[in-house]
């Protein structure tokens, strides 16, 4: 299997990642080399295997928790919104979104 | 005190029981660990120090002891791995997009340690978003390995291992995802530990590969990351939902189980390890794994059955799986995770876009480096329609099976011993060309960490140039006091724990 090009725009899309067209060139080939690579997954038998998701459910059963709804966390606004990029009134500031 | 001038040659227990007896006080040993930190920043391994931080929390270490406080920590230093957030420091985790990034909170590791009354000198080196295995990877530069300053410490916790190698610090902390603990200790010829997945809260640990993503402790010796991981680890139910839910173990008064006399010296005396299975996997002593490597790994072997354990030929047969299956998973949980880096609400935003979309796209491309960027694009594709069944289940199915390869090996050993890397720490730059051969360096370390059981490295001599080389030890869930008795003896047995690079 080989990506091409589109793919890799494609993928940049999808990521929110803007590739020029000597870093898009690059990664589609980094990214070829790493599929080549990975192959080798493909010869391995993994009918009726359950994916593993939490690794020490090998051992014993691993109970996915839910806490109750309530908020935690005291109100730290102005700690929070200190390493945000703009900001403004307490508010995130970002683009417009609708015209 | 006639003694501080070469306090920072204590380990943590040495240095505890000097704070205790009086002979120094926290304050002091703060200082001139900060003043080392400072006349060895070439090192490349401290990111950031905030000097009245740190000498406010030994003061209050130091007050806490005068009103007869002893718990074992207090007033001890030791520095984080710069993918814990930390309030009185900034976290990059490495990474231009995290550039000045205070956070509001500590990491539950880091609030544990404060609590027992470690002081926190500063933040250490790593690879950016812990992807690497040299620390070359950095944002921020390289860290140097102390040993030979123009090779790599390992990574991606290399600048915890360079720092506790070049006797900056007694004891750090590190994460390791596929081996980032015990590739770096193993480099730089500290003890390191990688707890079983879910020991040590993920809260506060910048993620890279949440499924596989664990804090552990590195530092001189089994006896100190016992002393350490003891009060990193413990159920945080309400803050990380894969927090297990068991109680934290005093694991250094279980080593002392096994042999450790009243100062945290070493009862001599043969055999202490009779009994214990050794399992050595064939397939981590192939031809892919340098000579001087498998010489000093097999002369610490050689070690142990001296002291009564006895070695046993195992077998992981999908240990080459692992590779294909790592970078499959990890990368995937990495796409997902680094998706809240988005130009808003914290970390590095572009000067100039057009719209929302823009603003997104230029933000991330400007502040991940290539090899996040490389990852993100992998996890992307694996987890697209089309393909998710194909590389993200397919890795998910064949990660059960290596999980269980284990479980089949461990009713034939109690511990699983091997080498940590296949070579010695390599130069600076010599690989950043050639992924491939990045990825294998990783090959003894990731089933350890897909199957989320604990394993180790401690120092067992010296390979090709002279460089240090680490035996990893590898137990079953939860067997990690197992494992630090097990290394204890091996250390009370032989002194590379011991050896410190030339000049430091």
């Amino acid at each position: 299997m080989s990506l091409t090009p589109q793919d890799v725009s494609r993928l940049a899309r999808l990521a929110r990642l803007a590739l020029d067209a000597p870093h898009a060139e690059h990664m589609l080939a980094q990214l070829n080399g790493f599929f080549d690579t990975v192959g080798q997954m493909n010869a391995v038998d993994t009918t009726g295997v359950e994916p593993l998701a939490h690794p020490t459910a090998v051992f014993a059963e691993v109970a996915l928790r839910l806490r109750d709804d309530v908020a935690s966390e005291p109100n730290q606004r102005e700690a929070n919104q200190r390493s945000a990029p703009a900001v403004e009134r307490g508010l995130f500031l970002v683009p417009k979104v609708i015209e | 005190m006639s003694t501080t001038h070469d306090l920072h040659h204590w380990g943590v227990a040495e240095l505890a029981a000097q704070l205790a007896a009086g002979h120094v006080s926290s304050t002091e040993a703060t200082q001139h660990l900060l003043s080392r930190a400072r006349s060895h920043a070439d090192l490349g391994a401290y990111l950031a120090l905030n000097e009245d931080a740190s000498l406010s929390q030994a003061h209050a270490a130091d007050a806490r002891r005068a009103t007869g406080e002893r718990s074992p920590l207090l007033g001890v230093p030791l520095a984080h791995k710069d993918i814990f957030v930390t309030r009185d420091f900034p976290t990059t985790a490495g990474s231009n997009m995290l550039a000045g990034y205070q956070s509001p909170f500590d990491a539950t590791v880091v609030s544990k340690l404060a609590t027992a009354g470690m002081v926190t000198l500063g933040k250490l080196n790593c690879d950016e978003f812990a992807m690497g295995s040299g620390n070359d990877n950095s944002a921020f530069g390289p860290a140097h390995n102390p040993w030979d300053r123009s090779r790599i410490p390992g990574g991606s916790s290399g600048g915890s291992a360079a720092a506790v190698a070049a006797r900056l610090v007694p004891a750090a902390t590190g994460t390791d995802t596929g081996g980032s603990i015990r590739q770096p200790a193993s480099l730089t010829g500290i003890t390191g530990i990688k707890p079983t997945y879910g020991r040590c809260s993920r809260y506060g640990m910048v993620a890279f590969a949440s499924s596989l993503d664990q804090a552990g402790p590195m530092a001189r010796s089994a006896l100190d990351c016992a002393l350490l991981l003891s009060a990193m680890a413990g159920p945080d139910l309400d803050r990380d939902s894969t927090s297990l839910d068991r109680p934290a173990e005093d694991f250094s008064s279980l080593i002392a189980n096994y042999s450790i006399g009243s100062s945290g010296g070493c009862l001599k005396s043969l055999n202490n390890l009779q009994g214990l299975r050794i399992g050595l996997p064939q397939e981590f002593f192939g031809d892919g794994c340098a000579p001087g490597v498998q010489a000093a790994v097999r002369a610490a072997l050689a070690e142990f059955e001296k002291l009564g354990a006895t070695l046993v030929d195992i077998s992981l047969p999908r240990t080459e799986l692992s590779i294909p299956v790592y970078y499959i998973i990890a990368p995937a949980e990495a796409s997902s995770n680094l998706s809240r880096f988005d130009g808003v609400k914290f970390g590095h935003r572009a000067a100039q876009y057009t719209d929302l979309a823009d603003m997104y796209q230029k933000s991330r491309s400007e502040g991940f480096g290539p090899e996040v960027q490389k990852r993100i694009m992998i996890g992307t594709y694996v987890l697209s329609h089309g393909y998710y069944d194909a590389y993200y289940i397919k890795a998910q199915q064949i990660r059960r099976l290596i999980a269980q390869d284990f479980q089949q090996a461990f009713t034939q050993c109690d511990v699983i011993a091997g080498p940590v890397s296949p070579t010695v720490a390599w130069k600076i730059g010599e690989k950043s060309d050639d992924p491939v051969a990045n990825y294998l360096a990783d090959i003894y370390t990731l089933s350890t960490s897909l199957a989320g059981l604990p394993g180790m490295s401690i120092p067992a001599g010296f390979g090709e140039h002279g460089m240090p080389v680490g035996l990893q030890l590898i137990g079953n869930y939860f067997q990690e006091a197992q494992l630090l008795g097990a290394a204890h003896q091996f250390q009370c047995a032989t002194d590379w724990h011991t050896r410190a690079p030339q000049g430091f």
